[in-house]
């Protein structure tokens, strides 16, 4: 297996806070790898770094074999990473469909889009029925379904999705991540950061831990799941 | 009846220019929230290119008579010239402080306003002596009704401010660029990570805000032929009024800049008509003042609660 | 007695900014030593405003014509009907000079009422918005001064004008000339001082904690207690105070015509970038910008064309290169100290 995305020695500070102390990881190709770890950790800073949003202090990123440490966000965008950030990052103010023309904003093939589009529909039925709607009313478990169809419409190789299971009902997070392991099956590699991490763990391939802006543990998803010091610290088990 | 329609027609006139100033200051407010002081300066700007660009020409000597296309160069002339500075002073002044307070934005703003007045001022550039200028458009007594002559240049005045608002609603509903500009005016962070370029958009919104306002510099002078000199008060007072039409719109929506403009003009024309002339700026003033204590976020604005 | 030590400092200083400095600079420097102490003033008294408390306002000019025109109406009429003289005169000895001060503190007091009544859209309005209520505020006095009548010069005139036809006869767009001229150094140092020493003593004062906790988060502050209106009415009744006192200086200063066009959105202008230069929120750093922004245009004068074009550029450029001003939030001794 190959490795799509290469972070060496990641470093990030927010003013005099450093953020993330260097770490390193791999993400291969066509795997699920989740990032694990409390509020605080440095999960989505990672994530921040990677998409171009925030800049390293100090080391490199390489996706595909080409650093693209410092490049502004909207380039990186169009090489092939898409991310739906924290929050999700959905524009209150612009219909559903505005919001998914954004998301395949840098690409230049019209008739991938579209097959793209009807792609997405599949996946999220409720979106096709609320095309022109303002995307600021959708419920959470709707923007959310939004900001990963919108993601998936850059057609990236490698997907960061930052927390997708955040304050929603719980048979709304099963349903996303049963569509989350049918992006996968589609052929995208994805990152994922997740506190729900025996939902996490259950369907990524590998996993690492972050414990203030270091990673402690790395390996296997049934590995990190067997692991006592994971299963007391993130799945709830004493 | 006679001096309603005759008002109404001038304030419909002045409420499309301060619509269209009003429209630069309500796009930037949109994209980077902060009040650009040096807008009022484009606006003047737009009505002494006009009036040099006809000078080139030679059409401002006396007895000449501009061809009917004249206005068209002379317009379109003044908006690109504005345009690129627009885009200039942001690359220049304003960029570097994009994460800066934004009380620093506001007084390069106010510094790039000075500059451009004085630099105004220097014998090289206009001068300080008001100049008149040439009637570009072509006036005619369209017709008269009860008494009350409607005139062609108000009418393309009016005609040419509504039709550049008609084009801007495309450029923002109906086109990429204004898909991200909107997307870069509710989240830029988010916007660039759809592969928008959120340096490109905002210098394409002070490119194209300056040459509205350019444009109502030219429409301006063109009802108005008296153009006082760069420095003059009355150029940032007109600037404020504008801006006061983008706040009570709603300042950061369009269409709210659109009316607040109308508004505005016909607020103070009214006022000045059937009240007193001397107290048109009050008007628009106790106007503002009461908008914005009833409906804090303006006619059309949305109101945003304080995040913690 | 320690407590009323600076209070004496202030006024042993100005009296002899009166009898020390003044003979000796002459009438040239004079003059403009009093413009100085007029900007220090106003200065210092918005940055309680825009500095400690981190409203934005613009109107500060507005607060000044308040103050001035109020101070004017009584030494110019209040002083002919007080002393049995023709409008417009000195009255002599101490008991004009106390007139004056009377005057300009009352000339004070109606400003920092009209300050309470703009600052109260505060309790609703934020940021951006209060600025352009500042600034409407201050375009409507201004176009509203404009809009007197003609100053009644004569005597016999104003025998007959009944009061209320008195205090609207301030000139119109003309101004309101022919005041008395009673400020001086003294008056100019003493009010000047006093105003350093409150603000300063007000940031390291409680209520002046609560404006600097208004500034840095308002919506925290409030959840700790501190009644944030409050607090914002009493910071823009203070710095009105102060630049209404400053219009009475400026009124009755020998060369100044109290003019509505001179006190329009470009004088507000002028004090918020001294308070901006000299650093948000530093007391010395406000008087300092507004001492270097009176003196060096003055020693530029032969080359006035350009000199405003230099002026705007390096405001440009200081705003790139030193966003927090000269000082920072810092006063002049800690910058000495850590250099």
């Amino acid at each position: 297996m190959s490795a799509l995305l290469q972070v060496q020695g990641l470093a990030v500070r927010y003013g005099a806070v450093a953020a993330l102390h260097g770490i390193d990881f791999d993400v291969h190709e066509g795997e699920i790898l989740t990032l694990l770890g409390s509020n605080g950790a440095g999960k989505s800073t990672t994530l921040r770094a990677i998409s171009g949003m925030i800049r390293p202090s100090s080391g490199t990123i390489r996706f595909d074999g080409r650093d693209i440490t410092g490049l502004p966000a909207h380039e990186i965008v169009g090489l092939g990473i898409a991310h739906a950030p924290e929050g999700r990052g959905i524009f209150g103010p612009l219909t559903v469909d505005e919001n998914l023309r954004l998301g395949a904003f840098a690409r230049k093939d019209p008739a991938g889009v579209a097959s793209d589009r009807e792609r997405v529909f599949a996946l999220f039925p409720r979106l096709a029925e609320r095309i022109h709607q303002v995307s600021g009313t959708l419920s959470g478990g709707e923007q959310q379904m939004l900001a990963i169809g919108r993601a998936m419409l850059a057609r990236p190789r490698l997907l960061l999705l930052d927390e997708p299971s955040l304050g929603l009902a719980p048979q709304v997070v099963a349903t996303i991540f049963r569509i989350l392991r049918e992006i996968h099956a589609g052929g995208t590699t994805i990152l994922l950061v997740e506190q729900n991490a025996s939902m996490a763990l259950a369907t990524a391939q590998r996993g690492a831990v972050l414990e203030v802006g270091r990673i402690v543990l790395q390996g296997a998803a049934s590995d990190l799941a067997a692991s006592d010091d994971v299963r007391r610290a993130y799945l709830g088990v004493h | 009846m006679t001096r309603v329609l005759q008002t109404l027609m001038d304030g419909v006139a002045v409420g499309s220019t301060y619509a269209l100033i009003a429209l630069g200051y309500t796009m930037v407010y949109g994209i980077l929230r902060f009040i650009n002081f040096a807008h009022s300066d484009i606006f003047m700007l737009g009505a002494w290119f006009s009036f040099s660009l006809a000078g080139v020409f030679g059409w401002t000597l006396a007895g000449a008579t501009p061809p009917p296309w004249a206005a068209v160069v002379v317009l379109l002339g003044a908006m690109s010239g504005t345009a690129v500075l627009g885009y200039a002073i942001e690359r220049v002044a304003y960029r570097p402080l994009r994460s800066a307070p934004r009380i620093n934005v506001l007084i390069a703003a106010i510094g790039v306003s000075l500059l451009i007045e004085n630099i105004g001022q220097l014998p090289i550039a206009f001068g300080t002596q008001p100049q008149r200028m040439p009637s570009l458009l072509p006036d005619a007594v369209l017709f008269e009704v009860s008494g009350v002559s409607i005139r062609l240049v108000d009418t393309l005045v009016i005609g040419i401010a509504l039709g550049l608002m008609a084009a801007l609603e495309w450029l923002i509903y109906g086109t990429r660029l204004g898909l991200a500009m909107r997307a870069v005016s509710t989240d830029a962070q988010t916007a660039a990570l759809m592969g928008v370029p959120v340096d490109r958009v905002v210098s394409a919104t002070f490119a194209v805000g300056s040459a509205l306002a350019a444009a109502a510099g030219f429409l301006y002078a063109s009802k108005y032929p008296g153009i006082n000199q760069p420095a003059h008060a009355t150029w940032i007072l007109l600037g404020l009024k504008a801006f006061v039409a983008a706040v009570v719109g709603g300042i950061g929506n369009v269409r709210g800049a659109m009316a607040g403009g109308l508004l505005i003009g016909m607020v103070e024309i009214f006022g000045a008509a059937y009240l007193s002339p001397h107290l048109r700026d009050v008007y628009v003033f106790a106007l503002l003042i009461l908008v914005l204590l009833v409906r804090p976020a303006g006619l059309l604005g949305r109101a945003t609660v304080e995040k913690v | 007695m320690r407590a009323i030590l600076p209070w004496v400092a202030v006024l042993g200083f100005a009296m002899l900014a009166q009898v020390a400095v003044g003979p000796v600079v002459g009438h040239y420097w004079t003059k403009i030593l009093m413009d100085v102490g007029i900007a220090v003033l106003l200065a210092v008294s918005l940055n309680i405003v825009n500095g400690f408390t981190g409203q934005f306002s613009i109107g500060h000019a507005g607060f000044m014509a308040v103050g001035g025109y109020t101070a004017g109406i009584l030494t110019y009429y209040g002083g002919a009907a007080l002393f049995d003289l023709p409008p417009g005169a000195v009255a002599p000895g101490i008991a004009g000079h106390l007139w004056f001060a009377l005057s300009t503190l009352v000339g004070g007091v109606v400003a920092a009422v009209a300050g309470v009544v703009v600052g109260l859209p505060s309790l609703r309005l934020r940021g951006d918005y209060l600025a352009i209520v500042t600034l409407g505020f201050g375009e409507i006095m201004r176009v509203l001064l404009t809009r007197t009548e003609d100053v009644i010069g004569s005597a016999e005139e104003l025998a007959t004008a009944p009061w209320t036809t008195q205090v609207v006869s301030t000139g119109g767009s003309l101004g309101f000339t022919g005041l008395p001229f009673y400020t001086n150094l003294f008056w100019t140092w003493l009010w000047t001082g006093i105003a350093i020493l409150v603000a300063y003593r007000l940031k390291e004062s409680s209520t002046g904690r609560a404006m600097l906790s208004v500034r840095e988060d308002e919506v925290a502050s409030g959840a700790m207690g501190v009644r944030t209106t409050d607090v914002k009415v009493i910071a823009f009744a203070m710095a009105a105070l102060f630049a209404g006192i400053a219009g009475g200086l400026f009124a009755h200063e020998i060369g100044t015509t109290l003019n509505p066009a001179e006190l329009g959105f470009q004088k507000s202008f002028e004090i918020v970038i001294m308070v901006v230069l000299g650093g948000m929120g530093s007391v010395t750093g406000a008087a300092l910008a507004a001492t270097i922004l009176t003196i060096v245009p003055e020693l530029l004068r032969e080359f006035s064309e350009y000199r405003m074009i230099v002026y705007a550029a390096l405001l440009v450029v200081v705003m790139l290169v030193r966003p927090t001003g000269l000082l920072g939030h810092r006063e002049i001794w800690h910058a000495w100290r850590r250099s």
